[in-house]
């Protein structure tokens, strides 16, 4: 199989690119030695099967950030029968340099100049046939975007491939030019001269004028929280029917085919179908709907050029962090929910402000953990007080984000310069957000599936066995590792019930009510009145901040473990979230108890 | 001499030289930072955040700690 790399400057359009000669065809890939998720797809070229790799944007072959070296590491250690390089048309007179390091190669290579629509508006034409002659390979105009040009390209990618070569270089050979610097200014100068026409200043109006606004110096703020409030409401809203109506149809599924389906089964065997796989199943397919629509409109902000806005407007305060724009925006989103804040974090190049930014958005009070907060407040606390408890909460939520970013920022130093390009406003097409959407859950789907049904599973085990006591009750194995941590739960004020259901919490945030009614073998208003016999409002509160710091499901702890390619980095999370999680539930119970309360 | 941090928006200058280790001189080549370019200083963002520079058709965020090591002509 041939194997092509498509390379590309950072915002030259190359993944559109990709998703257009893939369709939804692409999958996440593993390669040995690279620490970031890489799309590939096969594609039929020429007479051959392809296989076409989405390479990391780089602004040098030779420089230092992390994707450079992903990609030098991709290019040294792998046959490659055919780069092509995509450049952003408009910035030909910069971005030739890219081309011509690749040309040292030696490697078959064929240039893709994008961005043929917003070239032409700008007045620029390119000669891709004087250009094709100096460089030495074939060069062609594309729109990625809208396709033009699309065909042609493939048709010109199937003559390189099928045009025979004495040798490709070895891996081994790239691997030692690679580290050859070069001086290749004066031929990119002379190339442009002869083959590009180009205003001298180039002015995007539009853009212009909208960034006045935007990124006025007090109206950026406000606009941006705007902004962000109101997709995180859309996001939210829309959400939570979908989420609804997602439950209800498992739930109807279960009680009509599979319940009568399984119900001659032993009673072990039913029970781990059902409340262990299918329940595990249901918890995977919970956060489908909410994936696709973050990434909807996630993928509106980043092709918008909104997120390198945000960057620029928020840069002051998250630096002081270690983070920077674009880790806020992500967090944010974490308040909504953890999973697909995590997968957003991607478009963060530097591998150490990624881990540090991953390491914090788990601790945002999302609207799961929201859920348990209202009931017991409800069932600890008068009306008039509910506001504040959850104010409290809240505080407490962005206290333990602040303090972990302080905290770990010189663990996760960024050593990448904060220098970002500001493309153009645009509009992404209804197909590039939707094809987005789509990969983002396939990816979701593929990575955690296996990882979350194996906890629900365990949990299920945990909770249900030895079968012969009261599903979920002390004398279960899930009640005596209770028991067994009773020495270091007690000091918060935890019981052996509350700790059942926070291993159930381990799983979902969602299940924990529905745990205690398990836990406690009533509902509703019996089951509020039973807890607030058992407990009182300083033990609840410390449940609640427990709940709040430690991991926050088990969706989050397979996204974090898929994401960051590192178990070690998903067990610092879990280790460091439990510890913090018992240490302020420590201070807070101990604290309120020296208080008298 | 002057440097692109001392700008104030809405002021150009020639790059005259750039003063930063390997890592951060390639990628500022890369976005155009070369001597000679012409550069803008467009706005900053509020409580002393980065700067917003346009060289040719490039819009560009940076931090006033790399925007230190560029030295400018101005015209």
């Amino acid at each position: 199989m041939k194997r092509i790399a498509l390379l590309g400057m950072p915002n030259t359009g190359k993944s559109t690119l990709f998703n257009r000669l893939s369709g939804a065809s692409a999958r996440v890939g593993n390669w040995p030695g690279i620490t970031v998720d890489l799309m590939s797809a096969k594609i039929l070229l020429g007479g051959h099967i392809a296989e076409l790799i989405d390479l990391p944007g780089l602004y040098d072959l030779h420089g230092f950030s992390d994707d450079e070296q992903v990609v030098r590491h991709f290019l040294s250690n792998h046959t490659v029968d055919l780069v092509m390089i995509v450049l952003n048309s408009s910035q030909i007179d910069r971005q030739l340099s890219l081309a011509l390091q690749i040309k040292q190669l030696g490697l078959p290579t064929l240039l893709l100049l994008n961005m043929q629509d917003e070239a032409k508006r700008a007045g620029i034409t390119i000669d891709t046939v004087a250009m094709a002659a100096q460089l030495g390979f074939p060069v062609q105009t594309i729109s990625a975007k809208y396709g033009d040009g699309c065909p042609q390209a493939l048709q010109a990618a199937a003559l390189v491939l099928n045009t025979p070569v004495s040798t490709i270089p070895s891996p081994a050979h790239v691997a030692q030019l690679l580290e050859v610097d070069t001086q290749i200014e004066q031929t990119m100068h002379n190339i442009v001269k002869h083959a590009v026409q180009m205003p001298t200043q180039l002015n995007d109006e539009t853009t212009d004028r909208i960034d006045r606004v935007l990124l006025h110096p007090w109206l950026g703020l406000p606009l941006f929280f705007l902004a962000m409030f109101l997709l995180f409401q859309f996001i939210f809203t829309a959400g939570k029917p979908l989420q609804d109506g997602m439950a209800w149809l498992l739930e109807l599924f279960r009680t009509t085919a599979l319940e009568p389906l399984f119900a001659s089964l032993p009673a072990w065997l039913n029970g781990l179908l059902l409340d262990g796989i299918y329940n595990g199943i249901g918890t995977v397919a919970a956060f489908v709907p909410i994936i696709v629509l973050f990434f909807l409109v996630m993928s509106m902000v980043e092709d918008s050029g909104y997120l390198s806005r945000a960057a620029f407007l928020m840069d002051t305060l998250m630096a002081k962090m270690g983070l920077d724009g674009r880790g806020f925006v992500m967090v944010l989103m974490g308040f909504g929910c953890n999973v697909p804040a995590l997968m957003g974090t991607r478009v963060m190049r530097s591998r150490p402000m990624r881990l540090l930014t991953m390491l914090v958005i788990p601790l945002s009070l999302c609207s799961a953990r929201l859920q348990v907060f209202l009931f017991m407040i409800a069932t600890l606390f008068a009306a008039s007080q509910a506001a504040y408890i959850m104010f409290a909460l809240y505080m407490v939520s962005f206290f333990t984000i602040f303090l972990t970013a302080i905290l770990f920022k010189h663990q996760y130093k960024s050593t990448e310069p904060f220098i970002l390009e500001l493309p153009p406003y645009r509009f992404p097409t209804p197909r590039q957000i939707w094809l987005r959407g789509w990969q983002e859950v396939k990816h979701f789907l593929s990575r955690a599936t296996k990882f979350i049904i194996i906890g629900v599973v365990l949990v299920w085990l945990l909770t249900h066995y030895p079968t012969n006591v009261a599903p979920a009750s002390s004398a279960t194995w899930a009640g005596q590792i209770g028991q067994l941590f009773a020495p270091v739960l007690n000091p918060i004020g935890i019981d052996t019930q509350l700790a059942i259901a926070l291993i159930f919490g381990f799983v979902a945030k969602e299940i924990v009510v529905g745990s205690l009614a398990v836990i406690y073998g009533l509902q509703g208003d019996a089951l509020s009145q039973q807890i607030a016999m058992n407990i009182d409002w300083v033990q609840g509160m410390s449940f609640m901040l427990f709940t709040l710091i430690y991991t926050p499901c088990l969706s989050t702890i397979a996204t974090m473990k898929s994401e960051s390619k590192s178990s070690g980095f998903m067990w610092l999370s879990i280790v460091w979230s439990l510890a913090l999680a018992w240490l302020i539930s420590f201070i807070f119970y101990q604290g309120a108890r020296a208080l008298g309360l | 001499m002057t440097v692109l941090s001392q700008l104030t928006p809405g002021q150009q200058g020639t790059i005259h030289a750039i003063h930063a280790e390997q890592a951060l001189y390639q990628r500022l080549n890369a976005l155009g930072f070369r001597i000679g370019k012409q550069i803008a200083l467009i706005r900053r963002a509020s409580f002393n955040g980065p700067l917003h520079v346009r060289i040719g058709a490039t819009d560009i965020i940076l931090r006033e700690s790399e925007a230190q090591r560029i030295q400018l002509d101005l015209a």
